[in-house]
């Protein structure tokens, strides 16, 4: 524990702290003094094991290719539909919508959505076993018993289980891209989830800007081409050079004036973007594991629904907070940051109401506000953050706050929980702030849509 | 997917004469396909049979989370499928070199699905054919009872894993043999050990005596031996005469077929359809059950072949250099992981030159100092007489627990490799854990497919209620699907099922900072598909 951290920690308790909340700081402690990957949801790296390769793979080089979101939301209405009829045929779901986080084709990791599933078995579980650890494997060479052969980055294994390590996100502008707006479409229609009832205001759509889109051919600003390779190839086709039996050589076929395909200039209207979204996420000790994986779940299930509802003109900010909040650039750091620190929610609201300010955001965009938390605040009167909760109320369309708690907390309400209750707010406002708590541990995909549609209906 | 051309066809022939030459056998008919990356995606996901019925769950990805091995299909991507014929695929764009040696390769596993006795299951069956006529009746019953159908496919496949291969497979081999036991079995057997459970040492003196009874008159020594015991224990004859009326009738040996043969819901007229589907599903994972459980030696005799073969084979001319990098990449040994095809391999040449020095005998075993080890060699060349062997009788677990020693560890430079978390750093860190032969065997068998033992308490069971057993092996299950593979079961059975198992938890630390865990028996109840658990005092 840093010596801030200490120090915070003294002073909360000289001010008096109620013996529930200073256990569940001490937990916080606790926590925060084991490093994040020590977590039982991180695994050792995974090592090539007996039944990892075939003959296709080692004789052939055969590669499987990796699974496109696209090849597989092909089928994904219908999968859904199926889903949907099982619910009511008695047996629990099985398809996941799940997220998984890729290396893209540049190296960087990609937030990409892929019905997945899975198929329940008795298996063995290897994770918890007294004798051996998890993840010894064979290894040939030099070395002495004791001495270290290599190392490698610990990080979450892919799928199931994700955790989160620390975080080297690399800012990638679209790490959440245009599939967000296909799962949108999907939840709000497949699990009837609501649709807007106040649009906003009404855009204009009168802002221009211009682009390289039209096309021309013989002559333009900018030579397409992939554009004029296939009008050549076209017209040579015609003109008996290719053959499709034969191979050809490209120094024979003959280059006409016609096929060159150019971009110009042109003017296109401009979609505003209609609304802004606030994802904030306590990011503390406390967190790490399923309260995580559910709030980062359900953030990215409401963003896709804003993608939908908004047709795509969606702005998105990023806030995580421990007892300090800071802004992050996209979802893949806001998803894979943790820290080892305390936590104090309301730093992330006053920076959300600066935010707006400042760059007077209010005046031209809807405003949501998600706000994930396991429930635990060390600031138990919860004073500053109500308070800047009820600025935040002067422009907001709708405050969502989950309680994603720890199994620890089971029965009994968090101190977030508790002081908001208590402040009377959500009687008050019932438009304005919306709030839902679950148990984070095995929360089910459903039980999180469920819990959007109490957060914006 | 188009049979392979003349020209390619006419190479394999080729291959084939000398690989009988050599000692393989096989049939004659082998099927040869080329196959696009278009064709293997199609493929992957019905484990290369192209005929597998079809499911849901193949167009979804299943996701690998839980330690990937343990999925069924556990690895799709193979070259050649134990069928009659055997079926065989290649890359459109393979040079005939190439094709010569992985043709080479699909002949090991050809021989080995024909020859090993794990296999001998499946030795009657044409999968491909049958695979077809299943997935058509799916289709038809589909056309029936619609989603129903897939309902039966999915909770049949939640235990599929946990198929009776092994009892299967000692029944078949039991018929081949000999028919029910014989009085002098059942004595020796079931009568002396579980029913008068006499103590050890007089069961020794029974032994002796009956031997000493053989050695004086054969003839006449197991009508002597009865006589007796017709005075000691009056109850024997009745005893087997009402053994040898049950023993005749087979036990189901599975919890699939279990329900199949039991479950009142099933045995509704309008449910029988359902049988089928479950047998469709029993035996799709029987017929794979040999293959994961041979994964290494199957493998490793591949290999061996393939090198022999084709550094003999006179076509590899100009290709040596090519042929030894492909051959280096399938089985060089990793210096972490493992690779089943370095291992199977070195293990088969290992068996080779100690078949060929005679140092497979009890003289050897016994024999305690290196350099007298080391040096020893009666020159009785059987090396190929034990890897035959070998390919007839081992699957993994045999191979590994009985050829994995300290000679071999020492041999190949083999060592255990521990992870062990850096935390200031955030890495982790791979260090030489172990170098005895104990440990390095041990990390082999802890990583081999090994499904949990779960059978059906008979004695528990009723018409109304399923009563499950797992036998714990210091693992427990995967917590997160025993409530889903239960509603399965359920509503297979058509009543309540229970599952007893058992749980580890963590209760603290000790001293050093380990963690110490405890062991806590647990029983899951299903009824009406709500799933709940006690704990067990």
């Amino acid at each position: 524990m840093s010596n801030d951290l200490k120090k915070y920690y003294k002073k909360l308790q000289l001010n008096g702290l109620p013996p529930e909340a200073d256990e569940y700081i001490r937990r916080e402690i606790e926590s925060a003094k084991k490093p994040p990957v020590a977590d039982r949801h991180i695994h050792p790296p995974y090592t090539p094991g007996i039944y990892d390769k075939g003959d296709a793979q080692v004789l052939q080089s055969y590669t499987p290719p990796d699974d496109t979101p696209f090849s597989a939301l092909k089928t994904l209405d219908e999968l859904l539909d199926k889903d949907k009829q099982r619910e009511h045929d008695g047996f629990p779901r099985r398809i996941r919508l799940g997220k998984l986080v890729k290396p893209g084709p540049d190296k960087k990791a990609r937030v990409i959505i892929v019905p997945t599933t899975t198929e329940p078995k008795f298996y063995h579980d290897n994770s918890i076993t007294e004798d051996g650890e998890e993840g010894d494997t064979g290894g040939s060479g030099e070395g002495e018993e004791g001495e270290v052969i290599g190392e490698q980055q610990a990080e979450q294994q892919q799928g199931e289980g994700e955790g989160q390590g620390a975080g080297q996100g690399e800012s990638s502008e679209h790490d959440i891209g245009s599939e967000a707006f296909d799962l949108g479409r999907i939840i709000t229609q497949k699990f009837n989830l609501p649709n807007l009832k106040d649009k906003g205001k009404k855009r204009s759509l009168t802002k221009y800007t211009y682009d390289l889109t039209d096309k021309n051919r013989r002559h333009g600003q900018l030579l397409d081409k992939k554009a004029t390779i296939r009008r050549i190839i076209e017209t040579n086709i015609l003109l008996g050079n290719i053959d499709g039996e034969n191979d050809f050589s490209p120094d024979q076929l003959i280059l006409n004036p016609d096929d060159q395909v150019f971009r110009i200039m042109s003017k296109e209207k401009d979609f505003e973007n209609q609304a802004v979204v606030f994802f904030v996420r306590d990011y503390s000790g406390s967190m790490a594991g399923p309260p995580t994986e559910a709030v980062i779940t359900q953030h990215l299930l409401i963003y896709s629904w804003l993608m939908y509802q908004f047709q795509n003109n969606v702005i998105t900010r990023f806030i995580l907070h421990d007892t300090e909040a800071k802004e992050v650039p996209d979802f893949y750091t806001y998803y894979k940051s943790q820290v080892a620190g305390g936590t104090n929610v309301s730093p992330a609201f006053e920076l959300v109401n600066k935010i707006v300010e400042t760059e007077q955001l209010a005046k031209d965009y809807n405003i949501y506000v998600f706000f994930g938390t396991d429930g635990d605040d060390w600031q138990t009167d919860g004073k500053q953050m109500l308070e800047a909760t009820r600025k935040m109320f002067t422009y907001i369309n709708r405050l969502g706050i989950t309680v994603a708690k720890n199994s620890w907390s089971t029965g009994r309400q968090t101190t977030v929980e508790k002081y908001i209750e208590s402040s009377g707010i959500l009687k008050q406002f019932p438009d304005l702030i919306r709030l839902d708590g679950f148990i984070s541990a095995g929360v089910a995909e459903n039980r999180l849509i469920e819990g959007i549609k109490k957060l914006i209906s | 997917m188009e049979i392979i051309d003349q020209h390619t066809k006419g190479i394999m022939e080729e291959c084939k004469v000398r690989a009988r030459d050599a000692g393989l056998k096989f049939d004659d008919e082998s099927l040869e396909y080329i196959v696009t990356n278009k064709d293997m995606l199609e493929l992957s996901p019905k484990v290369m049979i192209p005929t597998l019925y079809d499911y849901w769950v193949h167009d979804v990805e299943v996701l690998k989370g839980y330690g990937k091995y343990q999925a069924y299909p556990h690895n799709p991507y193979e070259t050649v499928i134990n069928s009659r014929p055997a079926i065989s695929f290649y890359n459109d764009n393979n040079p005939d070199w190439l094709n010569i040696m992985i043709f080479y390769h699909v002949l090991g596993h050809i021989d080995f699905f024909q020859n090993n006795s794990l296999f001998t299951n499946t030795w009657n069956d044409d999968f491909v054919g049958k695979a077809l006529a299943d997935k058509r009746m799916i289709a038809n019953l589909r056309t029936e009872y619609g989603r129903w159908v897939d309902y039966i496919i999915e909770f049949s496949r939640s235990i599929d894993n946990i198929c009776g291969f092994f009892t299967e497979l000692s029944a078949t081999m039991k018929n081949t043999g000999k028919g029910p036991d014989t009085r002098l079995e059942y004595y020796f057997g079931e009568f002396l050990q579980e029913f008068v459970k006499v103590p050890q040492h007089e069961y020794y003196k029974e032994l002796d005596r009956y031997n000493q009874l053989v050695t004086q008159n054969r003839s006449m020594a197991e009508s002597m031996f009865f006589s007796e015991i017709r005075q000691k224990h009056p109850e024997f004859v009745a005893m087997f005469e009402k053994h040898s009326d049950t023993s005749g009738k087979k036990t189901a040996s599975d919890i699939l077929e279990f329900i199949r043969e039991n479950s009142p819901f099933l045995n509704r007229e309008s449910n029988r359809w359902m049988k089928s589907v479950m047998n469709i599903i029993r035996d799709t994972a029987l017929y794979f059950s040999p293959q994961i459980r041979s994964k290494i030696t199957n493998e490793g005799w591949a290999s061996y072949w393939h090198d022999k073969l084709f550094r003999s084979d006179e076509r590899i001319k100009g290709h040596e250099v090519s042929y030894a990098r492909i051959n280096a990449g399938v089985t060089s040994i990793s210096r972490v992981g493992l690779n089943p095809y370095a291992i199977g391999l070195r293990l088969l040449e290992y068996i080779e030159d100690m078949g060929n020095k005679g140092k497979i005998s009890w003289e050897f075993q016994k024999m305690q100092g290196i350099e007298q080890r080391e040096n020893f060699d009666k020159k009785q060349n059987k090396g190929m007489v034990s890897i035959f062997s070998v390919r007839s009788e081992f699957n993994d677990f045999m191979l590994l627990n009985t050829f994995v020693d300290q000679d071999f560890v020492e041999k190949h430079n083999l060592f255990v490799v521990g992870k062990r978390l850096d935390q200031a750093r955030g890495v982790y860190q791979y260090y030489v854990k172990s170098r005895k032969a104990e440990d390095y065997k041990q990390m082999l068998i802890e990583s081999l497919y090994h499904p949990p033992k779960i059978v059906v308490n008979t004695k528990k069971t009723s018409e109304d209620l399923l009563y499950l057993t797992h036998r714990f092996e210091s693992k427990q299950l995967v917590k997160d699907f025993i409530p889903d593979t239960l509603i399965g079961i359920e509503f297979l059975w058509g009543g309540m099922v229970k599952l007893e198992t058992t749980e580890i938890h963590l209760k603290g630390q000790d001293d050093k900072g380990s963690p110490v865990f405890e062991y806590k028996p647990v029983i899951y109840t299903v009824k009406d598909r709500k799933v709940s658990k006690e704990i067990v005092n």
